[in-house]
């Protein structure tokens, strides 16, 4: 016993053998953690495995993209290494996933860790550490819309309230007098929209005449639909995640009822929700969007287009390039590359002020949307959208790029 | 080397082990150990209604869920200190293993299994729908743990050698149990219960007793378990983590104190590991793992252990011993400590 206490002391005086470096600790000079002369490692925490494990291609164009950019020889001769672990879209385990990534792997910086609730759990932890967390795969505002408090972190999509307010832009031009029945998901998401759209139309002869809610457990929404098609609106704003988009979709292709039907971004898939309700159903939808989509015959020639194909068939073989998500990872992970080269030291605190400074176009965006951030309180990148119709075939692009900012 | 002495030794280089680890980790690993600690509780809990009286759980992680949001509730809502959370979320698991209990006195086997499972698949559900006291899916932050400034300790090495205190602490009380006449009339139970009832021991209050206690062993587990990661959500408590529970005992060897150790480490370790080998495979790494370990070493750790010690402390070339029975048959060399052994195992 009398060892085993002087074993103690001893080991207690020793302190921890690797105390050097630490996982937390942003700012001060030098550099920080996860970047040297050679590499800056990033960590990300997306669902491989659960109910949202489609969402996985995001980090199979993220990582073709940063495996293409290390093959043309990094940024300022730094390879970037992206590591991302399983949450099974799980907050618990993307708190773990996060704590591994700056305690355990040490990275520089988190990008692009997808999901408002996932996110949410784990983002007061790494502003605590004050380890970036850049570019949130979450359209919901309040990623961008608290610096103050969380100032190393950010989004990247435009966020809920500014698609919200792209579509009430959409009315006043195309539909006076309105009146809107509202579909909304009982969550952060759906409130994140639905607040952003009442807040668009105040003041203009636009209005809701019925709104019903429904939960992600629910199995149906038919007695939604019918109380909403019965509310004698002529426009429908369709704000669901993919399975209640098409559910919708199909309910309504079941009643008389033809209202402008506006779909939120998020259920606008038209491999996941529209070919399965039928193309002839979704024929006159509405929906916004930002970046170039794979799928289209439009952007077939497209320079970025190109790069962006030939690129994925060579470092992502696995993927399927004209999967939406695809782009969607590349894309930020084109725009994370921005913001490194934009880093006057190679610190966290340079990467934040380089990501809130940013105004650059980024190929894959739709021509007319940029990138671009007005100083330190900004949260955020992206803020505009162009609106489009499905023809019965394809989207196609309407009228021009739209700006609305979610702060007012 | 006497087995006792064998095993004395044993637990001193565990101890020694367990009090260097922290200086020779990171704050990650040393968080991931901190957790072990907090699920091998809760897995020696189990493992005395399985192990020792005979009854089935497979909602475990309710009590271990409940245990947790009890500690992070009065955290936050009534300013409790965080380590007088500990002994309240184990007594709320007893009153709720002590009622889940009652039921067990009539039904056994597959229909307390179900019973349980019940439980279990209800958990998460419960948790999302008490949104104003658990927080629902967006889950609850917990304050971090901060190491007084007179340990000299970082916060990570503080709440390790906290949770290592109650874990000690925890075992010794188990293995006091056990070893007593509690500990007798349980295997008894579970043995032979019409022979255990003309022997003279209650069975209502032995069961229900045991259930209790299990249920407090799971939710000071729980308890522990949330503070190194700060977070609790209702997927912490997976219906999949009942039965890494019961793996856990399987593992680490059923009716054994120490096997609880082993168990935690496997529940915690492996899936991690797994993911790392492969990330879409995981699953299948973790459980082919599982079936391997069954398949090599079907008694778990702790059989392995009593395997080779057995063969130590009797004369070389002992037949039964060789057969890796040693512990279960007796034999005139190991005398009284087989008679012991013959109680603790199967």
């Amino acid at each position: 016993m009398v060892a085993l206490l002087a074993l103690t002391l001893l080991a207690s005086g020793c302190g921890r053998g690797d105390d050097g470096g630490g996982g937390g600790g942003g700012g001060g000079g030098g550099s920080d953690p996860g970047i040297t002369d050679k590499e800056i490692k990033l960590g990300g925490s997306y669902p491989f495995s659960g109910p949202a494990s489609a969402y996985r291609a995001i980090a199979d164009g993220a990582k073709a993209h940063f495996a293409y950019v290390n093959s043309k020889g990094g940024v300022d001769g730094r390879k970037i290494s992206f590591q991302t672990l399983d949450d099974a879209y799980e907050p618990p385990k993307a708190v773990a996933n996060a704590r591994r990534l700056v305690e355990q792997e040490q990275v520089f910086a988190l990008f692009n860790t997808l999901g408002t609730p996932n996110n949410l759990a784990i983002w007061d932890y790494l502003n605590e550490q004050k380890v970036p967390q850049t570019y949130v795969a979450t359209g919901a505002s309040n990623f961008g819309s608290d610096v103050a408090k969380h100032p190393y972190t950010t989004g990247w999509q435009p966020n809920y309230v500014t698609e919200a307010k792209i579509y009430a832009d959409y009315l006043k031009k195309n539909k006076p007098g309105a009146k809107v029945a509202v579909l909304y998901q009982n969550d952060g998401f759906g409130k994140d929209l639905l607040g952003g759209f009442e807040s668009g139309i105040e003041g203009s002869d636009i209005q809701i005449v019925a709104k019903e809610s429904y939960e992600v457990t629910d199995p149906t929404i038919t007695s939604q639909i019918r109380k909403l098609a019965g509310s004698g609106a002529d426009t429908f704003l369709n704000v669901t995640t993919p399975k209640f988009s098409a559910l919708a979709i199909a309910t309504i292709a079941k009643t008389d009822w033809k209202p402008l039907h506006i779909l939120n971004n998020v259920g606008a898939s038209k491999t996941l929700v529209l070919t399965p309700v039928g193309l002839e159903n979704a024929k006159g939808i509405v929906s916004a969007t930002y970046f170039k989509d794979p799928d289209s015959p439009d952007w077939a020639d497209d320079s970025a287009m190109k790069e962006y194909k030939d690129n994925m068939k060579k470092f992502a073989p696995r993927a399927d390039p004209n999967e939406a998500f695809c782009a969607y990872g590349w894309t930020a992970a084109a725009t994370m590359v921005e913001a490194l080269k934009g880093m006057k030291d190679p610190t966290r605190d340079s990467l934040m002020e380089s990501i809130r400074s940013m105004d650059t176009e980024i190929p894959m965006l739709l021509p007319g949307i940029n990138v671009k951030m007005d100083g330190q309180s900004d949260g955020f990148p992206i803020e505009a959208m162009q609106i489009m119709e499905f023809d019965g075939e394809n989207w196609q692009l309407q009228g021009d790029v739209i700006e609305a900012s979610a702060q007012n | 080397m006497s087995a006792k002495r064998l095993r004395m030794a044993a637990w001193a280089v565990v101890i020694v082990l367990a009090v260097l680890l922290p200086f020779f980790f990171g704050t990650y690993r040393v968080g991931q150990f901190t957790q072990a600690m907090a699920l091998a509780i809760a897995v020696l809990g189990l493992n005395l209604l399985v192990g020792y009286s005979g009854q089935i759980s497979l909602g475990h992680g309710a009590f271990f869920a409940l245990g947790a949001y009890v500690s992070a509730i009065s955290i936050l809502d009534l300013g409790v200190p965080y380590l007088l959370t500990l002994p309240l979320a184990g007594l709320v698991c007893a009153v709720a293993g002590f009622v889940l209990g009652i039921p067990a006195l009539r039904l056994r086997g597959l229909y307390l299994a179900l019973l349980t499972l019940g439980l279990a698949i209800a958990t998460p559900q419960i948790i999302k729908r008490a949104e104003g006291l658990t927080g629902g899916t967006q889950g609850l932050s917990v304050p971090k743990v901060d190491a007084p400034a007179w340990s000299g300790l970082a916060d990570d090495q503080w709440l390790y050698f906290v949770t290592l205190v109650v874990t000690a602490v925890m075992f010794v009380l188990a293995a006091f149990l056990v070893r007593g006449r509690v500990g007798r009339a349980l295997v008894a139970i579970r043995d032979n219960e019409i022979a255990a009832r003309t022997m003279g021991v209650d069975l209502a209050r032995h069961k229900t007793g045991t259930f209790a206690v299990s249920a407090a062993y799971a939710g000071v587990g729980g308890a522990l378990f949330t503070l190194p990661i700060g977070f609790l959500a209702p997927e912490s408590f997976p219906l999949a983590l009942s039965f890494a529970f019961l793996a856990a005992i399987v593992v680490g060897g059923l009716a054994t104190i120490a096997g609880a150790l082993f168990g935690a480490l496997f529940i915690e370790f492996v899936p991690v590991y797994a993911a790392d080998v492969d990330e879409a495979l995981a699953g299948v790494i973790y459980g082919g793992v599982l079936i391997l370990f069954m398949y090599l070493l079907p008694g778990g750790v702790m059989g392995l252990v009593r395997r080779i010690t057995s063969t130590r402390a009797r004369p070389r070339g002992s037949d039964d011993a060789q057969a890796g029975a040693g512990h279960r048959l007796g034999g005139r060399a190991a005398g009284a400590d087989a008679a012991r052994e013959r109680v603790r195992a199967r």
